[in-house]
């Protein structure tokens, strides 16, 4: 657990970063500092580890006050991950990774196995390790860095902006995968960052912070959506919020309609049970997409990925009723298709079942 | 042909050995080398430290500047003008009185690069690697001899060279207080309209001058860390493909 006791930051210009911010993030749990730019969540984030010394109050790490410790020693118990990285690029990736143990006097082959571990555990292969920073990409090298912040296994993690300098489809899968690490290692961990989805999607509960560093809201994120505190929190938490809280409700197991459908690589069908779209899969009952046999030209007889329409998405079943409304939504047929985990076809929904489905939850809950 | 005549000087074997009359290459070479070795290493006592206090603290840049300042200074001027002063201390059959002197503008021709690259070395090092470093919880020396040192090599061994090149070429003004060095051929050959010597001189400090680079070089190419030169083994590319993880391809955001 990580308390902050009244604790403010003043700068001798009058600058107020942080002012007088209370705040518990629980032990095993995200927490995320969200906020717009100015609005102190770097700095509270570097007042734990002492980057920046706070100006009043004080810092617990479990019932430490860490105004006490030396702050190489604090330090070296608290996992730090930064935007860019920041690896040694004189040191291979095995190093980089071993250098908080090296720190802590740790036998170095010891620490240099654990490294390789631990490499792979955030998804990197183990032939990486001898690599040098500049041989990889960005988001490798991002990776490297969380391994390196979990390298001597503190229990405290500070994360400032570690996803947002990679492409967004690198960000979604560092983001998965931080979450999947997370399921197994439960760390105490303070997460910063200026996107509240990405801080929606992360937090087991999100601050927001306001410009002069005050604490807006402290909720879990569906809170957030659902009843921000004022004006400001729901301008920050932005629009479609409706929406995107169905992400927190599972759809449970959906009653599915059976999907007529037509083998990718076979012959075009004549006919549709809807009179337009049919659904295409391929040997494995995978959804590839749909065929619009009103627009099929001359000479097309066989179906290939080229006729087919991919705009719809997929639901899985047991997944939320965000992606299931989704899936039925940008569904050209307007049918969703639902999907089991391992993607082979179940059926279809319809958007009015799903609305149906969502109305009851909202009549139960209230 | 003057080539000719500096060939045959530079290969006649009697010009290589002392005689009773004259003092020949080699230990020319070797004075010549003894008077670089020593201010090159007093300069780098003083300029590496010092580049690495003000580089790693950020405090004291005026020092840089002022440094390079004194690489305005007319060499021969200031080697007269400490001779006057520091030459008539010291009597009897001994050089120190020229030698001191001769030292002197030498380290100040030396500091400088080496300072001033020191210096941009370490203060070029990333924040981002700073940040990191004094995050997971390094001292400041941990920190500048572990990261920001390191890092640096190739500033500082640039420096280095930079200035044993000019430390090397300036030591010829030894042999114009009196003093050996390989300048002696120089100003001998000059003085007596022997250009074959004088050229010879001249070759002899450009082949020192080489060499030493070349030592340097095959130094720098050791100690600097490949991950740094960016010299990585059997052409692979510099950034390695994406790796795909099974894990996040999960439908929900695959395409039907």
């Amino acid at each position: 657990m990580i308390r902050f006791d009244t604790v403010s930051k003043h700068y001798p210009d009058g600058t107020v970063a942080v002012d007088e911010l209370n705040l518990v993030a629980p032990s095993g749990q995200i927490t995320v500092l969200v906020g717009p730019s100015g609005c102190g969540k770097t700095t509270s984030l570097r007042m734990i580890n002492r980057m920046i010394e706070p100006t009043s109050g004080s810092i617990w790490i479990d019932d430490v006050d860490t105004a006490g410790m030396a702050t190489h020693e604090l330090r070296r118990r608290i996992g730090y991950v930064i935007q860019h990285a920041g690896l040694f690029p004189h040191r291979t990736i095995v190093d980089n990774v071993a250098a908080v143990p090296l720190l802590l006097g740790h036998n170095k082959k010891q620490a240099r196995t654990r490294a390789v571990e631990l490499l792979e555990r955030v998804g990197l292969p183990a032939h990486f390790a001898k690599r040098y920073p500049a041989q990889l990409s960005g988001g490798q090298q991002q990776r490297v860095g969380v391994a390196r912040a979990l390298a001597a296994d503190p229990p405290v993690m500070l994360m400032d902006e570690p996803f947002s300098a990679v492409d967004p489809v690198v960000r979604e899968q560092l983001q998965d995968e931080f979450l999947r690490l997370q399921g197994d290692l439960g760390k105490t961990i303070v997460f910063v960052t200026h996107d509240i989805d990405e801080a929606i999607k992360l937090g087991d509960q999100v601050a927001v912070l306001r410009v002069g560093g005050r604490l807006a809201q402290l909720a879990p994120p569906q809170e957030l959506l659902s009843r921000p505190v004022d004006a400001f929190v729901a301008g920050f938490v932005g629009r479609d919020r409706g929406y995107r809280a169905l992400a927190f409700t599972s759809a449970g197991t959906l009653s599915t309609h059976a999907e007529q459908t037509v083998a990718l690589g076979g012959p075009v069908p004549s006919g549709s049970d809807d009179g337009t779209w049919i659904l295409v899969v391929d040997a494995a009952g995978t959804p590839h997409g749909w065929l619009n046999l009103e627009h099929l030209r001359a000479g097309e007889e066989t179906v290939t990925e080229e006729m087919l329409y991919r705009g719809g998405t997929l639901a899985t079943q047991g997944g939320t009723l965000r992606a299931a409304l989704d899936a039925c939504l940008s569904s050209p047929s307007g049918r969703g298709v639902v999907v089991d985990a391992s993607g082979c076809l179940i059926g279809s929904v319809t958007a009015r079942e799903v609305l149906d489905l969502i109305e009851a939850r909202t009549a139960m809950a209230s | 042909m003057i080539i000719t005549r500096v060939f045959n000087w530079l290969t006649d074997g009697d010009n290589w050995k002392d005689s009773h009359l004259n003092t020949g290459i080699l230990t020319q070479l070797e004075a010549h080398i003894r008077f670089t070795g020593i201010a090159l290493a007093v300069a780098i006592l003083i300029a590496l430290p010092l580049g690495m206090l003000i580089g790693h603290t950020g405090r004291g840049t005026w020092l840089v500047s002022a440094a390079n300042a004194v690489r305005a200074l007319p060499t021969v001027g200031v080697l007269v003008l400490l001779t006057v002063i520091i030459a008539p201390h010291f009597h009897g059959r001994t050089d120190t009185g020229y030698l001191i002197p001769t030292e002197i503008v030498l380290v100040l021709l030396a500091v400088p690069p080496i300072l001033a690259n020191t210096y941009a070395g370490i203060d070029n090092v990333s924040p981002a690697v700073r940040d990191a470093a004094a995050g997971m919880g390094m001292t400041g020396p941990q920190v500048l001899f572990q990261v920001e040192l390191p890092c640096s090599l190739p500033l500082i061994f640039s420096g280095l060279r930079s200035a044993t090149l000019q430390v090397i070429a300036t030591a010829t003004i030894a042999s114009y207080v009196p003093l050996g060095g390989l300048g002696r051929f120089i100003y001998d050959g000059l003085a007596q309209q022997d250009y074959p010597q004088m050229i010879g001189g001249g070759v002899l400090v450009a082949a020192l001058a080489l060499t030493t680079d070349l030592i340097f070089a095959t130094i720098q190419r050791y100690a600097v860390s490949r991950g740094i030169t960016g010299r990585f083994p059997r052409g692979r590319p510099a950034v390695a493909s994406e790796v795909q993880s099974a894990v996040l391809t999960g439908p929900e955001v695959s395409h039907a």
